[in-house]
């Protein structure tokens, strides 16, 4: 899928040699702390800040002409933001693209890690639009920053202490805090607590850059990462009553799809690339009949057009 | 219980210890020289008009802000550490472990925008405490004994009366067992039979629990009634000092004798 040629017009990979050196210097900090949020100097990009500039930045300082990018939004390689950000890439740089998580040597994602386990040399950039867990509890940056510093995170716990107060359960189902090497608590961006369990002990090294806020940080491969929860109210994640509609499959993140007027859904993989692997595979689901009808997918028969 | 008139000290040390302690806000005097030592048990008010540097005494007292001269010492593991002599972590642990502030704004002291529960939960689980339903019993228990009534517990402090927020204020200030206590202004802005409840509970708290408490207070009926010893401040300074009932029933400096004459007969 090789898709472009380098525009000449633009440096390799859009940014300037300095830039990239700045922000490559912020990530060496950032592995050599995990968890801890490094202030870099954010560039302005040719989009808006919160549509994923930070994850753009250091995909662009990190990319290299041998390497092989896979862009995701949603768990999706489809979506606008994903298409938009991959031809980005393909024109400022020219290097191969792909859809396929394990040819991937940089996979920049938003909201979701991609269902099939990434590999030791493998890097996972996040968008991350609010990099400060503690934010909602306290406004003020100079204390939260003395709250990481001397690691008081008990306050952590009383949005955790609401949730199951208000509903019973902790209700929070993404942007589920997290505790890096036993020292940094961390906001592992909008994922669902669903993908939280894959940050813990990961082989790939995951990246996160927040552009507006103007903040890198990172978890080095194999860390520690634990999901805050209370000792009689175990982290638990979702779960589904019913399999994938397209490819079966039990053990992956469903989206919600809305197939007509009258109420019909269905619950498809959020990860795309996953979800066509197994139907290449073979395996089917209840409704891909339904969804091929509806061009919701290619049907198997080979029709090569955009969905 | 004991007689509030005779200081029994039964702990020969004292718990926080002022030396000299002055505050200047640039040219202006916030106040200065004062001096007092503190035992456990005990209630030490600090009276005087508006303007007279108690709530600035009261802020450096409970670390909030460094004093411009002077050292403030509290015993800690038995041993006298000066406040603004150790790390700042370490301080504002102290901060929430061993002596908590109830403020005169309860906006200022509680999340308005968490749960009763969740207010008073917070310090066990700045503490450690990761067992939901223990934090949850003791949360319960503290509203009690503050005389807030237990369905009331996932209501936020937003849906109270302006003496429940002030009552819970105080369970979330006594919830991780404090050794000392420092109230600015407990009672302001509180009607009068609220303030009545709220000075009863007050006083049976800190008997009960046996906690040194510093309270700050223009109301000199508050005074008699919370505090063993009285410090009366006007101009930043420290104009008299001694047992409360020998202050108010025999003052000896004109300043004190112009404030008690001024209380209103009931």
């Amino acid at each position: 899928m090789n898709a472009a040629q380098h525009d000449p017009d633009y440096n390799f990979g859009y940014l300037d040699e300095q830039t990239k050196r700045m922000i490559r210097r912020a990530l060496l900090k950032a592995v050599a702390i995990p968890g801890y949020q490094v202030p870099f100097g954010s560039r302005e990009m040719p989009l808006a800040r919160g549509w994923g500039t930070g994850g753009i930045q250091i995909t662009a300082a990190l990319i290299g002409p041998e390497d092989r990018l896979k862009v995701i939004d949603q768990g999706a390689d489809d979506t606008t933001n994903a298409v938009s950000i991959r031809r980005f890439f393909a024109r400022v740089s020219g290097v191969a693209t792909t859809e396929e998580t394990s040819e991937a040597s940089i996979i920049q994602t938003r909201h979701r890690i991609p269902e099939k386990p990434l590999d030791a040399g493998q890097i996972l950039v996040y968008q991350v639009p609010q990099p400060e867990p503690l934010r909602r509890l306290e406004p003020s940056e100079v204390e939260t920053r003395k709250m990481h510093a001397w690691a008081e995170y008990g306050a952590m716990h009383v949005r955790l202490y609401e949730d199951i107060a208000r509903f019973g359960h902790v209700a929070t189902t993404y942007s589920y805090p997290v505790m890096v090497n036993d020292r940094y608590v961390m906001s592992p961006t909008p994922i669902p607590k669903f993908d939280n369990p894959k940050m813990d002990d990961m082989p790939a090294l995951q990246l996160f850059g927040a552009g507006r806020e103007k903040r890198i940080y990172a978890i080095p491969p194999y860390t520690k990462v634990k999901s805050l929860d209370f000792e009689d109210h175990p982290f638990t994640i979702q779960s589904w009553t019913e399999p994938c509609a397209l490819c079966a499959a039990t053990d992956s993140y469903l989206d919600e799809v809305i197939t007509d007027d009258r109420g019909g859904r269905m619950f498809v993989c959020s990860d795309s690339s996953y979800c066509e692997d197994r139907r290449a595979k073979g395996h089917v689901g209840k409704e891909l009949a339904t969804a091929e009808a509806l061009a919701y997918v290619d049907s198997v028969e080979g029709a090569s057009h955009d969905a | 219980m004991r007689d509030p008139l005779t200081p029994t000290i039964a702990d020969p040390d004292p718990i926080l210890t002022a030396q000299n302690v002055t505050k200047h806000y640039g040219e202006r005097i916030g106040c200065e020289n004062v001096s007092f030592s503190l035992w456990p048990g005990e209630v030490l008010g600090i009276v005087g008009e508006s303007g007279s540097g108690k709530s600035t005494l009261l802020r450096c007292l409970a670390g909030i802000d460094r004093p411009t001269g002077g050292e403030i010492l509290f015993r800690h593991e038995e041993e006298m550490i000066s406040l603004f002599n150790i790390p700042e972590p370490t301080r504002r642990k102290l901060m929430r472990t061993e002596w908590g502030i109830v403020h005169q704004n309860p906006r200022d002291g509680l999340r308005m925008d968490v749960s009763a529960g969740g207010n008073v939960g917070e310090r066990l689980m700045d503490r450690g405490d990761r067992h939901y339903g223990k934090i949850r019993s003791s949360a319960l228990d503290w509203l009690t004994r503050v005389e807030i009534s237990e369905d009331r517990i996932d209501d936020r402090p937003r849906q109270f009366s302006g003496g429940m927020q002030q009552r819970l204020q105080i369970a979330r200030v006594l919830v991780p067992e404090p050794r000392l206590v420092f109230m600015d202004e407990p009672t302001g802005g509180l009607d009068v039979s609220v303030q009545a409840r709220l000075l009863d509970l007050l006083r049976v708290l800190v008997r009960d629990l046996g906690i040194a408490a510093v309270i700050v207070t223009h109301d000199l009926a508050v005074a008699r009634l919370l505090t063993d010893r009285l410090m009366v401040m006007k101009g930043g300074y420290v104009v008299e000092e001694g047992l409360t009932d020998q202050v108010l029933d025999d003052p000896h400096h004109a300043y004190t004798q112009l404030l008690t004459s001024a209380v209103l007969a009931a």
